[in-house]
């Protein structure tokens, strides 16, 4: 990669997925090592033994937390319910990655073929966002969804609308919400890997009697995909736990597993719920990364 | 011979920049034509406008007597093999080579059938199933020419083919190059910077700078006659000396360079020539000596040995004339070794009037 340094900081990521070992630092290894240890142990690995401990505790009377092991939190984990809420989170998850990936490939494409001073602008521009407060940007979204809102209020002002449509607290809105807090963890990733992609391979296939389609289905997307992987990744989990877009967009009516685990924690006052569910989405997480890990090994040419 | 492929008057510019600057050319079927020019002198946009890759500003590109200008690249019968080769890196060679015919929509047994016959052609049988990054810059070669000619072109482009590879396999991939075409019977248009390239590989060779044409002929003809400066520069000819005409009749020109003494040159009796010229002389033919006994050539100038370079079968003297201009002299190695020269001696340059030539002087180009 020549000289981009703006991009720089997305490819470790890329490069993380397909070989964890491949450091070539000139840093004291042992230091790094020790010092991310400690710092990994303290505030990483400690609190998660805790929240274990917690998940095997039965909730006081009061909601405090009494110490008597059961598995009956865990058993509680398998609930129907619970089982609805984590379908409807997979299946926003999924939809707010895919729905990520077509929207971020044309942006990452143009800013990955721009040339230098724009792409530094364009790169800006899709930065810009994480400046404001994550709480914030959502809380705009509610104004604009609500009721009352600039949306609804420009539907009407135009004529296209009689009267308001409900948009706030439905799942579309949370979709939209997901889709516009989590986008430029798919863009960059992608940004890093189309950088990489000669402009001559596109021309090469255009020579070759390829058609704009085609050239996109056989040269660009398969190259594509290790940009696509990382960002599917980077979008995918947060989104699967995410609490705040659809506590603020959502409502109380279509929780996801984040919401649900807040709310054991704050409204139900059940620690010792909450923590085996987080474990459970932790767990599936992990599960689903594995099956990844395992589809996407052995495709990988290098 | 018919044409097969022509450019009328095209212009094409890249921003503020003049790529191609009124190029008109006719490149006849089944020919070998290069065109030769230094990095930005446009060589590579008149091969992306033949393609279609790019369009002109202006004028037309003609294929077979049809004007093609407006066609996209999978529109018109030419293939390109690119200048570092563009393979695509996730395809096997057999799907590299396929790629073509599977664009076109040909049937998988066809399909077969060519790309196993191009891969013997080019000598690739039993690496079908290696991806590019494991093979060698000239296996590459061979794959990028493969996946271009399975497609039967009627007009092959290559752009710089053997710029990446090093010198064994370059002149390896000469022949090759030459052996393919006879096979192919296809117009082969060759993109080069390298003068040595364009001279042994081509029929004819078009000098380029700054986006205009300078010079179009023989290999021959472009050496023993470049029309200025600029091309004879480029085609190797590197001993000038400016100065102005004194007299001028049968064929023999009397040039009195700035500061030295006359030199003869012969000239076409045709050739108006008046005023400011640039002499030039080919390194082989100029003869260095350390006395002036010897004098039977028809020019002699006193230099001063600057630099002795071995190469071979070959030693280059590098001698600077009294108005400070360097000049280079091949001499065969068994000339040099019975009367070798020190760096720091005084010598004489001398050579036959023939073996100058006389070009009208002109701003450098820019």
């Amino acid at each position: 990669m020549v000289g981009t340094g703006w991009v720089g900081f997305a490819l470790p990521i890329s490069s993380m997925l397909t070989n964890p070992f491949a450091t070539s630092s000139a840093f004291p290894v042992r230091l790094s090592l020790v010092s991310t240890g400690l710092f990994l142990g303290l505030f990483f690995f400690l609190p998660l033994v805790l929240v274990f401990g917690v998940s095997l505790a039965s909730r006081g009377l009061y909601g405090g937390i009494s110490w008597i092991a059961t598995w009956e939190n865990y058993q509680r984990v398998f609930d129907p319910l619970v089982g609805v809420i984590f379908f409807r989170s997979l299946l926003l998850a999924g939809l707010t990655t895919l729905v990520c990936a077509v929207v971020a490939f044309p942006l990452a494409y143009c800013l990955a073929r721009a040339s230098r001073p724009w792409q530094l602008i364009l790169l800006t521009l899709v930065m810009i966002p994480f400046w404001t407060n994550f709480l914030v940007r959502t809380y705009a979204w509610v104004l604009i969804f609500r009721a009352d809102g600039i949306l609804n209020s420009l539907l009407i002002r135009v004529g296209l609308l009689d009267e308001p449509l409900s948009l706030l607290f439905t799942d579309v809105s949370v979709f939209v919400g997901l889709v516009y807090g989590y986008l430029p963890f798919m863009v960059l990733p992608l940004v890093a890997t189309i950088e990489r992609i000669s402009p001559q391979l596109e021309d090469a296939a255009f020579d070759l009697y390829a058609s704009m389609g085609a050239m996109f289905r056989h040269v660009l997307l398969p190259l594509s995909t290790p940009g696509f992987l990382a960002g599917g990744v980077l979008v995918f989990i947060p989104t699967l736990g995410a609490f705040i877009t659809p506590y603020l967009l959502g409502g109380g009516q279509n929780m996801m597993l984040g919401t649900f685990i807040q709310q054991e924690f704050l409204v139900a006052r059940d620690w010792p719920f909450g923590s085996a569910l987080s474990f459970g989405l932790m767990g599936s997480v992990l599960l689903l990364w594995f099956l990844l890990a395992r589809t996407s090994v052995g495709k990988d040419p290098s | 011979m018919s044409e097969s492929v022509g450019l009328d008057k095209v212009i094409k510019s890249h921003g503020l920049v003049r790529a191609v600057d009124h190029v008109s050319l006719s490149i006849q079927n089944g020919e070998f034509f290069s065109i030769l020019g230094p990095s930005g002198s446009g060589k590579t946009t008149i091969l992306r406008l033949i393609a279609g890759l790019d369009r002109p500003d202006l004028g037309d590109i003609i294929i077979q007597q049809r004007i093609v200008t407006l066609d996209p690249p999978h529109k018109r019968p030419v293939n390109m093999v690119f200048q570092h080769y563009a393979l695509f890196p996730h395809l096997s060679v057999y799907e590299n080579v396929a790629f073509g015919l599977h664009m076109k929509g040909e049937r998988q047994a066809n399909i077969q059938k060519a790309v196993s016959h191009m891969l013997a052609l080019v000598r690739l049988q039993g690496k079908e199933k290696r991806l590019p990054g494991q093979l060698s810059g000239g296996e590459q070669q061979r794959v990028a020419l493969a996946r271009a000619l399975v497609n039967r072109p009627v007009v092959l482009l290559l752009d710089e083919p053997l710029a990446a590879l090093d010198q064994q396999l370059r002149q390896e991939m000469q022949g090759e190059l030459k052996r393919l075409q006879r096979e192919v019977k296809a117009t082969f248009i060759c993109v080069t910077h390298q003068q040595d390239e364009a001279l042994m590989l081509s029929d004819r060779i078009a000098v380029m700078h700054g986006g205009k044409l300078l010079q179009v002929g023989t290999p021959q003809e472009i050496y023993d006659r470049p029309v200025s400066s600029a091309v004879a520069r480029f085609i190797g000819l590197s001993n000038a000396l400016s100065g102005t005409i004194v007299s001028c009749d049968g064929g023999l020109c009397r040039v009195e360079p700035n500061g030295l003494s006359p030199v003869m040159v012969s000239c076409s009796p045709h050739d108006s020539l008046q005023g400011a010229v640039t002499v030039m002389v080919r390194p082989e033919r100029v003869h260095v000596s350390s006395n002036m006994s010897a004098n039977r050539y028809d020019n002699s100038l006193q230099a001063m040995v600057h630099h002795v370079a071995f190469s071979g079968n070959e030693v280059v003297y590098h001698v600077r004339l009294l108005g400070g201009a360097i000049w280079m002299a091949r001499v065969p190695i068994a000339e040099a070794q019975a009367c070798p020269l020190t760096v720091g001696q005084q010598v004489y340059l001398q050579w036959w009037a023939q073996d100058g030539l006389v070009l009208p002087s002109q701003s450098p180009p820019c």
